[in-house]
């Protein structure tokens, strides 16, 4: 034996000296194992000649330990004739194994020599896995571990209380798809030693765990056809890193890393096996592509006739592999360096799982390549190409389509973090402690930053569905209008930069289709790709909209069915869909005459359509309030702003990082329910704000304003951490919701609060107005007569000099249009005709 | 001393034992040597010195900006080889190199991997001719005339006849353009040769045609780099302007290894065919354009200003406290200068001044602070705009024009953006380093209609004005990159860009020739005056500021009396920018507290301007 195997053994006892804990193997050990798939001319061949080499690679190891526990493969390929596929994603997996069994184990290597004292164990060189062992937990694993608080999507329809494993076994023998996808943290939790080995040697492991499962399979469906055998796949290995924290360790461990596909490649024949025929004798030859590379056989073995064989194309075997771009999510990096890149090979059939944007969390093994050794040089760049082989792909952002709750986006809290957070949450004044955390920067405002705070966490989401309601709206939409330089950009802004899916756009520089979303055709695939808007990118987070008023109408009315409904649907070229964008919007707002005009309603300050300002849940003016007290406190906290010193600013607020993981907190894990006493009090808020309208005839709250009020109940449950809104909750939330329409639909005629100014778009007072304007108009033109038509102009002047009210034109327009809605008269240009 | 070429030395010594303290002892070393007064300056730079003359393997300097920051790289830090004489194996260390030596043993168990990254370094962009020549002589002025001068010219002459033949694929350097100049006669020929490197890269369209250097500013010249970084990876941010010292590695093998390529080699593993070919060429240029630098040592620079002591030393101390008694006197002078550049508009001048020292000195969320754009608005037209920046040029050690034409505009790319092919970041216009003044000039701006792209650079100029932050365009999202960069914006009118303070232009004289006119005043200042201006500009920006409790109050106090006048016209914004005049207006008078008096002075001046922007508004009526 002249193989790989005898190198390393001779030279045993110097490097178990220096035999370090695997996770800080050094890279010499690795690449000895023999597991690279690219490794460039490795010394065997060197050493010994290829036709030794190549017949007694397998061989010999294999006699020298016990069969059954060493050879992979075979009770592989016995299992009822299934076809094995060959897992290029694992490298050249089945021969690791077979070459490396020895019957020593490296002395440094404590927790295994224990083992070695309790009896004769075979591991799998340069690992600690024994075969046998580990197919066993494996097993037992399979059969019996059982989670019953699972809440994973993946998990849906099958009993909780049975062992998970074998459903999925079960599930694997009714669809017939060889695949199973095994949690990692599962098998943590149910064996840290098999974890920890499955981690450090999936190489090796995997094809154990194939095995095993294989087996338990077959016997347990001995009837089942299947395409190829089961091939496990884990993921969610416990040791997620971002791209960034990858370092020399990791090599040839299996890490589970998330970013963004930005590129992939054409798919890539890669040739497993090569099959070469004797031209002189036709005798044929099988030779597996070994690290990239194929011995070709000198001698034929049938005819003896040296450099006879030729490589036939057609009939060697290929796999599927794909290069695939994967770049950092922008939320793992730090501030100011630029993303980093990843490279991933996806083997058979992973091949086109993704596309360029998707999000994805990848499993798979990490790997360093040494650059190419060129015959003609003599030096070689002394770096490594790295990549990964994917064993597993998860999307991240495929469950945001499909409606379910993303467990992916939970931020892993630690528990000081939870502990901190959950102190802050028992102060009593946490909630003025929190809005004053935010946007320190800006002054005052505090009801408008109370309202912004209930925003960010946003109500609970009520699943109606069933009833056919479909789901309620569980985020709350703020309007900000005011003078301009009242820091509402500023606001926005922070905002924006506070929540992890925030967009900002501009109402002046988006269109319909930069907040919705376009059918675009990819440059490189030729294919129709759907590019997300604003709307649909802010899903689950808050899109901010500065100059609301600048947008034009056709934008505006696709924010109809997102503020309301939340969805957004699409017809475009070929793809109809409905997507979801379950955003808050936050906009902001300038008076068209660029100054608030305390004399109009909010409307008329802001020329917004009625059906679209009735959908925020709360408006507030952002108004200079100019009182000298005001003035001075302004004054201070500017000055404070520009000479604070950072520790003095730091004791003062609460961190921005705090209140972001305070935010993310409260969202994922409270879902506050109202309690009896709090739907008593919304009950009574709600007709109390009928009533108040009804005295004077007319609506003065819709259903829409009791959905808000319960929005904003059920947020300020999550700031105080609680599971049930109370009545505190619901007295703040009709609190504010009163500070806001008091600010927003005061009639600045007559002083009420009128809340059909923002739903319909006028006071009551005004339509009084209108409706006198159009009688009196209806009374003239009736005292005179019979006369068929008259003059546009003649008729408003006439009208003009008989109120004793000033008539405006627009006045008169309305009027003329509320007689002609009666089929009284038509206006056909500067004529009017009485029907 | 000459530590270039200790660094030979010190790694065959290490490579021998495996010991990685001889890293840190190694880094420990190159401090020391460097803190020692004046020793840096021994170093010779890359941004002064053609790289032909340069010996391979020396230590070297590079004042840079970090341009793009490649993925990280595994490297063999330790690895094991044959010796070709004794035939034993041997460790060798393959830090600070970017190619092993022969018959690497890549099954060895000895291999140590390590990592390191690559960070792709240019020139500070916008770097003022007259920084470049001051630290080309002062760096030509403290190296001994027998250091390396001779053997620059040894080498250029005898050595490199020497390597070709002993190492045969050493690759000559193409252009022996450059070697006719003499090197190092007189004066005069080194400001030849001080431009001899940039023709050189950018000129050969043999070379550079295919090779984009990716400098953010079109024109601009000079080596680019690519550093390694082994250490304090975190510790750097991409737009810091750095001074590296490295070793220089110009290995020519290095670029005979990304050109070849066997095709038969491909079929079986496509790792190599991975990288598309604009990527190769973006990460493995030819050494000879793009040096590899593998840093030992790097030190954020606060300001390239050569006038000034760069480290925050002792000497910076002194330096500070002996010009701060002159500091008054300069102001005027200086103050005279621009009001006379100005066309004797005094109100303008101060307001430029301000400007000119005016830094984001700190952020409180998204609100930089300190910040002062300004708009002079008013300008005549006929190249005075021109003119006017060459005289900024001329005082402030980085600035870059950017003619906001339609044209420039729509085809222009001020933000920059990842190429997903070539795997880099394609630099833009607004990748600038921090304190440059970008000199906007809207009197170019005729009618006529923005694309899309025109005016995405538009919203990206006003993100940069209003929260000094740039959107890097990352096509499947956006990155923020915040910055710290002076705006000028010059306009007939007022600017369509936001600014934090407006002064139209009063000329009080109107010199028939314009050109003219500003040449003399130019040439009347002698270089002695014009470097203590360009001193105190850099200088005023670096002291540090604070107010007392009791200026607090009367602060507040003035704006509530303020707002009790007319609480229309004085809003927040005013008081937001009148604290920030205030704090310049004490900062250019070498104050580094807020007096009464600044505080009223910081009114005063407001108000000049305000009634004149009234003044302008009712003049023209139709103004905004």
């Amino acid at each position: 034996m002249s193989s790989p195997t005898s190198t390393p053994v001779g030279s045993k006892p110097s490097s178990d000296g220096l035999a370090s804990p695997p996770s800080q193997r050094r890279r010499g050990q690795d690449s000895s194992n023999g597991d690279l798939p690219a490794m460039p001319t490795s010394p065997a061949t060197d050493i010994a000649s290829p036709a030794v080499h190549d017949t007694s690679l397998f061989s010999s190891p294999r006699r020298s330990v016990l069969p059954s526990e060493v050879d992979m493969s075979s009770p592989l390929i016995g299992v009822r004739g299934t076809p094995v596929r060959q897992r290029p994603d694992l490298g050249s997996a089945r021969k690791a194994p077979q070459v490396d069994l020895h019957t020593e184990l490296p002395s440094a290597d404590g927790a295994v020599a224990s083992e070695q004292a309790a009896g004769q164990k075979l591991v799998i060189w340069g690992t600690d896995v024994n075969v046998g062992t580990c197919k066993e937990k494996f097993q037992r694993f399979l059969q019996r571990f059982i989670d019953p608080t699972s809440n994973e999507d993946e998990n849906a329809g099958l009993d909780l209380n049975e062992p998970l494993y074998m459903q999925k076994l079960e599930e694997i023998s009714v669809i017939g798809e060889p695949v199973l996808n095994v949690n990692c943290s599962h098998v943590q939790s149910f064996d840290a030693d098999l974890y920890r080995q499955l981690i450090s040697y999936p190489q090796e492991v995997i094809p154990t765990f194939d095995m095993a499962v294989n087996e338990l399979f077959f016997e347990r469906f001995p009837d089942s056809i299947l395409e190829h055998q089961i091939q496990v796949r884990p993921y969610n290995a416990l040791k997620t890193r971002n791209m960034r924290s990858l370092n020399p360790e990791d090599i040839d461990q299996m890490i589970t890393i998330s970013g963004m596909v930005i590129r992939t490649s054409q798919l890539i024949p890669e040739m497993q096996e090569a099959f070469f025929q004797c031209q002189v004798c036709a005798f044929s030859t099988r030779v597996e592509v070994d690290r990239g590379r194929i011995a070709e056989p000198a001698v034929c073995r049938n005819c003896n006739t040296t450099h006879s064989l030729a490589l036939i194309h057609n009939r060697s075997a290929f796999s599927d592999k794909q290069m695939i771009k994967v770049q950092e999510s922008p939320d793992d990096m730090p501030a100011g360096q630029t993303p980093h890149t990843t490279i991933v090979y996806a083997h058979n059939d992973l091949v086109d799982k993704v596309q360029p944007g998707d999000r994805i969390n990848i499993t798979g093994i990490y790997r360093a390549v040494p650059m190419r050794e060129n015959p003609r040089q003599s030096t070689v760049k002394s770096v490594y190409k790295t990549h990964i082989d994917v064993i597993h792909f998860r999307k991240t952002d495929e469950k945001r389509l499909h409606g379910l709750d993303e467990d992916s986006d939970q931020k892993l809290f630690t528990e000081e973090r939870v502990q901190t957070l959950k102190e802050l949450a028992a102060k009593p004044d946490v909630y003025e402690r929190l809005s004053s955390a935010l946007a320190p920067s800006i002054y005052e405002q505090e009801d408008i930053k109370k309202g912004i705070l209930l925003q960010l966490f946003g109500g609970t989401r009520k699943d109606f569905s069933q009833t056919g309601r479909g789901n309620f709206r569980a985020e709350v939409n703020i309007l900000l209008c005011g003078d301009p330089g009242t820091s509402k950009s500023q606001l926005l802004q922070y905002v924006f930069n506070l929540v992890p899916r925030g967009q900002y756009t501009s109402g002046k520089g988006s269109s319909a289709v930069g907040l919705t979303a376009y059918v675009m055709k990819d440059p490189e695939t030729k294919q129709l790709v759907l590019q997300t808007g604003a709307l649909v990118l802010s899903d689950n987070g808050i899109c901010c909209i500065d100059e609301f008023d600048k947008m034009s109408d056709s934008t505006r009315s696709v924010l109809h069915e997102v503020m309301e409904q939340q969805t957004l649907s699409i017809a475009k070229a070929g793809i109809i869909c409905q997507l979801n964008a379950r955003t808050s919007v936050l906009a902001a707002a300038n008076p068209v005459e660029s100054q608030w005009n305390p004399k109009k309603t909010t409307i008329e300050n802001i020329q917004l359509p009625h059906t679209l300002l009735s959908r925020f849940d709360l408006i507030f003016l952002m108004l200079d309030p100019q009182d000298e007290a005001y003035d001075r406190r302004l004054a201070h906290h500017l000055v404070a702003l520009y000479y604070q010193s950072e520790e003095q600013i730091e004791e003062e607020f609460l961190d921005m990082a705090v209140l972001k993981d305070y935010i993310a907190y409260a969202r994922t894990y409270i879902n506050p329910r109202l309690n009896e006493e709090a739907s008593q009090a919304l009950i009574e808020a709600y007709v109390d704000m009928r009533k108040i309208g009804s005295g004077r005839g007319m609506v003065s709250a819709y259903p829409r304003q009791l959905e808000s009020l319960i929005r904003l109940a059920e947020a300020h449950a999550k700031v105080r951490f609680s599971d049930k809104v109370e009545t505190v909750d619901v007295e703040e939330a009709k609190r504010l919701h009163r500070e806001a329409l008091k600010q927003s639909a005061t009639d600045p005629r007559t002083g009420f609060v009128d809340i059909s100014i923002l739903t319909t778009g006028m006071s009551a007072t005004a339509r009084k107005r209108k409706e006198e304007v159009a009688q009196a108009l209806k009374k003239m033109i009736q005292s005179r007569g019979k006369i068929p038509a008259m003059k546009y102009q003649q008729l408003f002047d006439d009208l003009r000099g008989q109120s004793e009210a000033a008539i405006t034109k627009d006045m008169f327009e309305e009027a003329l249009r509320a007689l002609a809605d009666e089929d009284y008269l038509t206006v056909t240009g500067k004529t009017v005709r009485l029907l | 001393m000459r530590m270039w070429f200790i660094c030979r030395f010190c790694c065959p010594a290490a490579q021998s034992n495996s010991n990685p303290e001889w890293e840190a002892k190694v880094l420990e070393y190159f401090k020391g040597q460097l803190k020692e007064k004046e020793s840096h300056s021994w170093v010779p730079s890359l941004n002064d010195v053609p790289l032909h003359y340069l010996k391979p393997n020396s230590l070297v300097k590079f004042r840079c900006l970090v341009q793009d920051m490649f993925d990280p790289e595994f490297y063999m830090g330790v690895y094991e080889t044959v010796d070709p004489s004794t035939k034993a194996n041997v460790l060798r260390c393959g830090k600070y190199k970017d190619v092993t030596e022969c018959g690497v043993d890549l099954n060895s168990r000895n291999t140590v991997t390590a990592e390191r990254q690559t960070f792709y370094c240019v020139p500070i962009p916008g770097e003022s001719p007259w920084a470049k020549e001051i630290s080309f002589l002062s760096a030509a002025r403290v190296v001994p005339s027998t250091s390396y001068v001779p053997s620059r010219q040894k080498r250029s002459y005898e050595e490199d006849d020497d390597d070709m033949d002993t190492q045969p694929q050493k690759q000559r350097e193409p252009h022996t353009g450059t070697h006719q100049a003499e090197p190092h006669g007189n004066g005069d020929s080194k400001r030849q040769e001080t431009e001899a490197p940039s023709s050189q890269t950018t000129t050969p369209s043999d070379c550079s045609s295919h090779l984009d250097l990716n400098f953010p500013l079109p024109g601009e010249r000079g080596p680019a780099c690519l550093v390694k970084v082994y250490e304090g990876l975190d510790s750097f941010k991409l737009n810091d302007t750095l001074e590296i010292y490295g070793i220089l590695s110009v290995n020519p093998v290095l670029t005979v290894l990304g050109e070849e390529k066997d095709p038969s080699l491909l079929l079986l593993n496509p790792t190599e065919s991975m990288e598309t070919p604009e990527e190769q060429r973006a990460h493995d240029p030819p050494a000879s354009l793009v040096p590899r630098l593998h840093m030992l040592y790097a030190r954020p620079l606060q300001h390239n200003n050569p006038l000034l002591p760069s480290a925050p030393t002792e000497d910076q101390s002194a330096f500070v406290s002996s010009f701060l008694v002159e500091m008054a006197s300069v102001r005027a002078e200086l103050l005279a200068y621009l009001t006379h550049v100005l066309l004797g508009d005094g109100l303008a001048a101060e307001y430029l001044l301000l400007h000119l020292i005016s830094d984001v000195y700190t952020r409180r969320d998204v609100l930089p602070l300190g910040k002062f754009t300004l708009n002079l608005s008013g300008c005549p037209l006929n190249s005075y705009t021109e003119r006017l920046y060459q005289i900024v040029q001329q005082l402030v050690p980085c600035s870059y024009r950017l003619s906001m034409s339609l044209h420039t505009m729509n085809s222009m790319r001020l933000v920059p953006k990842k190429d997903y092919v070539a795997n880099r970041l394609v630099s833009g216009a607004l990748q600038l380093a921090r304190n440059t003044s970008l000199f906007l000039d809207e009197t170019q701006l005729e009618q006529g209609q923005l694309d899309s792209s025109g005016v995405r650079n538009i919203t990206a100029l006003g993100n940069l004005i209003s929260w000094q932050k740039v959107d890097y365009d990352f096509s499947y999202h956006q990155m923020e990159f915040p910055c710290n960069i002076n705006v000028l914006v010059t306009s007939e009118g007022r600017s369509l860009l936001p600014s934090d303070c407006q002064v139209p232009l009063q000329p009080q004289v109107t010199p028939p020739n314009m050109e003219e006119y500003l040449t003399t005043i130019h040439m009347a200042q002698f270089t002695s005056q014009i470097n203590k201006f360009r001193v105190y500009l850099s200088l005023a920006r670096t002291l540090d500021y604070s107010i007392s409790d009791e200026v607090t109050k009367a602060v507040e106090d003035d704006f509530v009396d303020m707002r009790k006048d007319d609480p229309q016209s004085v809003t927040a914004e005013d008081l937001h920018r009148m604290l920030v005049v205030a704090r310049l207006l004490s900062l250019s008078l070498g104050q580094t507290t807020l007096s009464r008096d600044g505080w009223m002075r910081a009114k005063h001046i407001d108000m000049l301007r305000r009634s004149r922007t009234e003044q302008q508004k009712s003049l023209n009526g139709n103004e905004p």
